[in-house]
């Protein structure tokens, strides 16, 4: 196992979350995209604050992409609620008024 | 590191990528969230194999956790059952299929391209201790932004999913004892 | 710095496991003993009609499962397996007197981990089943979990903080001169609760409970609810273990081996637990909910911050 190896992996998990947040039309499944994405993020941080600079200052950002996570999810969870109550619909396409 | 670290790597990384893909197959709204659990607690355990030990825990826990709550959602908002109706809940599939698989062989291509330099400096011994004293001491700006942003956070997801304020509750002169609530809390507010 | 006890090997986790499900079939076998004693008349329960553990395991194990129309099989067997599961994996840290299976540095975050896995794991047992009050037995289950699990956390962090380590057996050591019990009780009762909570037992035990049919037990039968029911005491085990190590000083005793006193001590949590579901009426959770944000998160913040208080003027 070294450095590139488990980056392919990365770059595997974050396109994979990729393709779902573009293709999913409900929101709750574009969040599991997005988490999947930050998923690959958590692993490419950790990978290379093992292999490359087993400093403090990554488990540091780790922290941050955790909280980001957390984030994303109470706002997703919330943005959710609202657009279901407000058009019955839980489909990002019933929500694209600002398209042009 | 060891053979047996480097089996259970690839090991956890095909878990890892292969629920993670499975999320967006399964006909299931349980089994997706679940799948994605599973993606999740896969990279937790290679967060622990690296040696961040806390921080792989501390994944764990929030996901599933974080999952656990998603199926409900799931459940809640999804609009309909694939397991009784199966139906494509897709849109433009053929674009973002073109753009993650390019965004992959790009990616892997730069992975391999890059010369990557050696590792600098030797692990840290007790990282959970070391993590704890940097973010209470050197990046405590680290700490004071993140808990800022997630107050706020709380914040405003309550405010977005809460349809009812306090008028609904007390009435219009907010003198209405006992509120109306559609659930009685414990309390007796 | 080992904090004064010794990781055992791998081979150990049978016998870990056994000690486990020892604990459970006392507990269950008190509660047995317990049901089957009239109110008042205990000088005169009748030995023929008593309900004993053995009888119960051999019904369910006789007992042929049923499994409802358009079951999701897989994921209600994941849910029942593990819970468990969980239990063994939360003894897997526990110093047992002076050995341990596995001395983690970080112990106690563990422990938390694997008692949120059992909301999976109880939601996974409702939903599998594809049936109404099995289905609210889970979400029960999770609105709880959200009422105590934060309470449960800081309760958590408190010894953690007194003792300066994630360590189990580190915090086990800095309890020598006086168990954390004496000054933190508030973190201990909120502990004991969310032990009754992540085991569906007693006043939390609501996702399980007779008003919807059994709740997540509800479709459970034959091996199934063996195992889900097996499941329940060992995590209450698990949990009072829990309490023993991080409240009560763990092995420390005069006289008897550490173990023992490991033992005596677990033994009492469970008993208590067992005696005073009994006590207590089955919470409603949508009024849990409430007293657990609005009291039991404030409570326990306060007396994590005593704590942090009294280890900073120490």
């Amino acid at each position: 196992m070294s450095l590139p190896a488990v980056l392919i992996v990365v770059a595997a998990l974050f396109c994979v979350g990729l393709y779902g947040a573009l293709s999913q039309q409900v929101v709750v499944m574009v969040m599991m995209g997005l988490e999947l994405m930050l998923n690959a993020v958590i692993l490419a941080v950790a990978a290379v604050l093992w292999f490359l600079a087993p400093q403090i200052d990554g488990a540091v950002l780790l922290l941050v992409v955790l909280a980001a996570m957390t984030v994303e999810m109470a706002m997703g969870f919330a943005v959710a609620t609202v657009l279901h109550r407000s058009r019955q619909s839980d489909m990002t396409d019933m929500a694209a008024d600002l398209a042009g | 590191m060891g053979v047996l670290s480097t089996v259970a790597f690839w090991v956890l990384a095909g878990v890892a990528v292969v629920f993670g893909a499975l999320v967006f197959r399964v006909d299931s709204m349980a089994r997706a969230t679940y799948c994605l659990a599973a993606s999740f607690v896969a990279v937790a355990v290679v967060l622990v194999l690296f040696r961040q030990d806390y921080l792989g825990v501390v994944t764990a826990l929030m996901m599933i956790m974080e999952m656990a709550i998603m199926a409900v959602y799931m459940v809640m908002f999804m609009g309909m059952n694939p397991a009784l109706m199966p139906m494509s809940m897709v849109h433009g599939r053929r674009t973002a299929l073109g753009l993650s698989v390019g965004l992959f062989v790009v990616l892997t291509v730069g992975v391999l391209l890059v010369p990557w330099p050696s590792r600098r400096g030797t692990p840290i011994a007790d990282v959970t201790r070391a993590l704890g004293e940097s973010i209470m001491g050197p990046k405590m700006l680290v700490m004071l932004t993140v808990s800022p942003v997630l107050f706020a956070t709380i914040v405003a997801a309550l405010v977005l999913a809460m349809p009812r304020g306090r008028y609904d509750r007390l009435g219009d002169d907010l003198r209405r004892r006992p509120p109306t609530d559609p659930q009685r809390g414990g309390v007796g507010r | 710095m080992t904090g004064g006890v010794t990781p055992l090997s791998a081979g150990w986790a049978p016998v870990v496991a056994l000690v486990l499900l020892a604990g459970a079939v006392v507990a269950a076998a008190l509660d047995a003993a317990l049901d089957s004693v009239p109110a008042g008349r205990a000088d005169r329960a009748r030995p023929g009609r008593r309900r004993t553990v053995t009888a119960a395991v051999a019904r369910l194990l006789r007992q042929r499962r049923r499994v409802p129309v358009a079951a999701d099989v897989l994921l209600w067997r994941i849910g029942v397996a593990a819970l468990p599961v969980a239990a063994l994996l939360m003894a897997a840290v526990l110093p047992l007197g002076r050995w341990t299976l596995v001395d983690w540095p970080v112990g106690v975050v563990w422990f938390n981990a694997v008692d949120v896995a059992v909301w999976a794991a109880v939601w996974l047992a409702g939903w599998g089943p594809n049936s109404a009050h099995a289905l609210i037995g889970g979400y029960r289950f999770l609105a709880q979990a959200l009422a105590y699990e934060l309470p449960l956390m800081f309760a958590l962090t408190a010894p953690a903080v007194a003792a300066g380590t994630l360590r189990i057996g580190g915090v086990v050591q800095a309890q020598q001169s006086l168990w954390f019990v004496v000054w933190m009780p508030v973190a201990f009762l909120a502990f004991c609760l969310g032990v009754a909570g992540f085991s569906v037992f007693g006043p939390l035990s609501a996702p399980a409970g007779s008003d919807i049919a059994g709740g997540v037990l509800a479709e459970a039968s034959g091996v199934d609810r063996l195992i889900v029911l097996a499941g329940r005491y060992l995590l209450l085990t698990a949990g009072s273990g829990f309490a023993a190590a991080l409240f009560l000083g763990g092995g420390a005793g005069p006289l008897l081996p550490a173990w023992a006193w490991m033992a005596l001590k677990t033994l009492a949590v469970l008993s208590a637990l067992v005696v005073l579901r009994r006590r207590l009426p089955v919470l409603r959770p949508d009024r849990f909910m409430e007293v657990g944000w609005l009291v039991l998160v404030p409570v326990t913040l306060l007396q994590l911050l005593v704590v942090s208080v009294v280890v900073v003027a120490r």
